[in-house]
Order: structure tokens, then C-alpha cells, then sequence
């Protein structure tokens, strides 16, 4: 039988991956996509415990519909940055972003 | 529902691990179109239909559009090597790694008070009345954030020239 366990296990494994991916990758983008993974595994997590824990109570999934929102508007703010520094540098190379640096 | 799991979570995780380990950006997209697939087909199996088609709506839709196009309009020179691994990718492994022990032994021990209630039958009507009542404010507030964020991408990427 699966239970809310599994759920959970299986977006802490997604998160995992997908915290892998943003820390490991060079280009922007797939640093970008890494983040998404992430949002998503919490995404499960709030429907799981919505569905497992508060049954009957929507609250866990409208907090999702508000995550996914805010991803969006993450993922449309951050391509057009990666855009604007691409058109600087010629590169999408994380390394190479380096106005920070101290 | 249990061999439904296994396949789907299977699926899911393979793909996302594809898309994290490709060297081609371009095939990592797809891949990552098959992840936000499965998430959908997760919520399906936890009977959010309303958050599945969303799922299917914003992210396999949208934001995959999205990232298509950031890579299109980024990308130069040779594609099988666009996606690279940085220098400190074992020390990110060994914490993803790290991660998913901890998670996996955490959730196994602590005691959830899980409900018997039977999963509700219907879901677009509680959540509208939610979304418009007891959390509107909320639900403004997105709708300003989406509306800010449009502007500022469209300035961002327009690159505002002084006129003077």
C-alpha cells in the first residue's frame, strides 16, 4: 500500500537531484532548471500532506498554486538577467560571472 | 495504485536524473518536459486533479517554453558541450547524496498522524472558494507579483537606453 511516506521520499529524492543540478552545473540555465526541480519536489510535498494529513482541507494546494506562481515569475525575471548579462559577456558560464566577486 | 507509484516515480526521478547528468542543455530541457509530466501524473495519484492540469498548464507548457527559448537565444558553439559539470561537482554530490539519506531516515521515523478521512471527490470548488475568501489577499498579492515580474522581464531584456 503507499502511503504518504512514499510521496515524501520521492520528492526529497527529487529535491535532491535537483539541488545536485543547481550546484553543480555551469551554464545558467541549468542551474535555472535545477531550481525548478526543487520547486516542484515542495509542490508534491504540500499535495501529499494536503491529501494525507488535512484531508479535506485544500489549504496544502492553494499554497501550491501560490509556489507555482512565484515560479514563473522567477523563471521569466531570471531568463531575461541571463539574457542581459549574455548580450554583455558572450557567455552563460557562471565561472565567468565574476561583478561580485570581491 | 502500487505498481502506478513505482512506474511513475521511476520515470519521474530517471528523467530528472537524465536531465541533471546531460551534456546536451538541449536534451536536458526535454527531459526536464518529462519530469514536470510525471509531477503531474504524481498529483493525479494524490487526487489533485486541479493541480495536475495546472502542472501540465505552467510548467510543461509554459516554463518549458520558457527555458527553450532562454537556450536558444543564449547558445553558441558546440551543443554536445553546452551543459558542463562545474569544479565542485563531487563535493555537490556527496551532499545531494547526503541529503536523500537523511531525508529518507527522517521521514521512515517520525510518527505522521495521518487522517482516515476518504479522499474528496471534487477539488476546483473548495479551492476557488478558498483562493476568493480566506486567502485573497494572497491571490492580489500573486497577481501584482506576476504583473511586476512581466514588466521587469520585459525592461531587463529590452536593456533601457538613455535618451539624452
Amino acid at each position: 500500500m503507499i502511503g504518504l511516506q512514499h510521496f515524501l521520499i520521492f520528492s526529497g529524492t527529487l529535491f535532491c537531484i535537483g539541488l545536485f543540478g543547481a550546484l553543480a552545473k555551469r551554464n545558467a540555465i541549468a542551474i535555472l532548471m535545477g531550481l525548478e526541480l526543487m520547486l516542484n519536489a515542495v509542490n508534491i510535498n504540500l499535495v501529499a500532506f494536503s491529501r494525507y494529513i488535512t484531508t479535506g482541507d485544500f489549504t496544502g494546494q492553494v499554497f501550491a498554486i501560490f509556489v507555482i506562481a512565484v515560479a514563473a515569475a522567477e523563471v521569466a525575471v531570471g531568463l531575461a538577467l541571463i539574457v542581459a548579462i549574455y548580450r554583455d559577456r558572450i557567455s552563460v558560464n557562471v565561472e565567468d560571472f565574476d561583478w561580485l566577486k570581491w | 495504485m502500487t505498481i502506478m507509484f513505482w512506474v511513475i516515480a521511476i520515470i519521474t526521478l530517471g528523467s530528472a536524473l537524465m536531465m541533471v547528468m546531460n551534456r546536451n542543455i538541449f536534451h536536458s530541457a526535454l527531459f526536464m518536459i518529462v519530469t514536470f509530466i510525471g509531477v503531474a501524473a504524481t498529483y493525479l495519484m494524490l487526487q489533485a486533479d486541479f493541480m495536475a492540469a495546472v502542472q501540465v498548464l505552467v510548467y510543461g507548457g509554459a516554463i518549458a517554453i520558457f527555458v527553450v527559448f532562454g537556450i536558444m537565444l543564449t547558445q553558441r558553439g558546440d551543443m554536445k558541450q553546452s551543459n558542463l559539470f562545474s569544479k565542485h561537482a563531487p563535493l555537490a554530490a556527496i551532499v545531494a547524496l547526503a541529503l536523500i539519506v537523511i531525508n529518507g531516515v527522517m521521514v521512515l521515523k517520525t510518527n505522521w498522524a495521518v487522517s482516515n478521512a476518504a479522499p474528496p471527490t471534487e477539488t476546483v470548488g473548495p479551492i476557488a472558494e478558498l483562493m476568493l475568501q480566506k486567502y485573497v489577499i494572497p491571490f492580489e498579492v500573486a497577481a501584482i507579483l506576476l504583473l511586476v515580474a512581466l514588466i521587469g522581464a520585459v525592461i531587463i531584456a529590452k536593456e533601457v537606453k538613455k535618451t539624452s
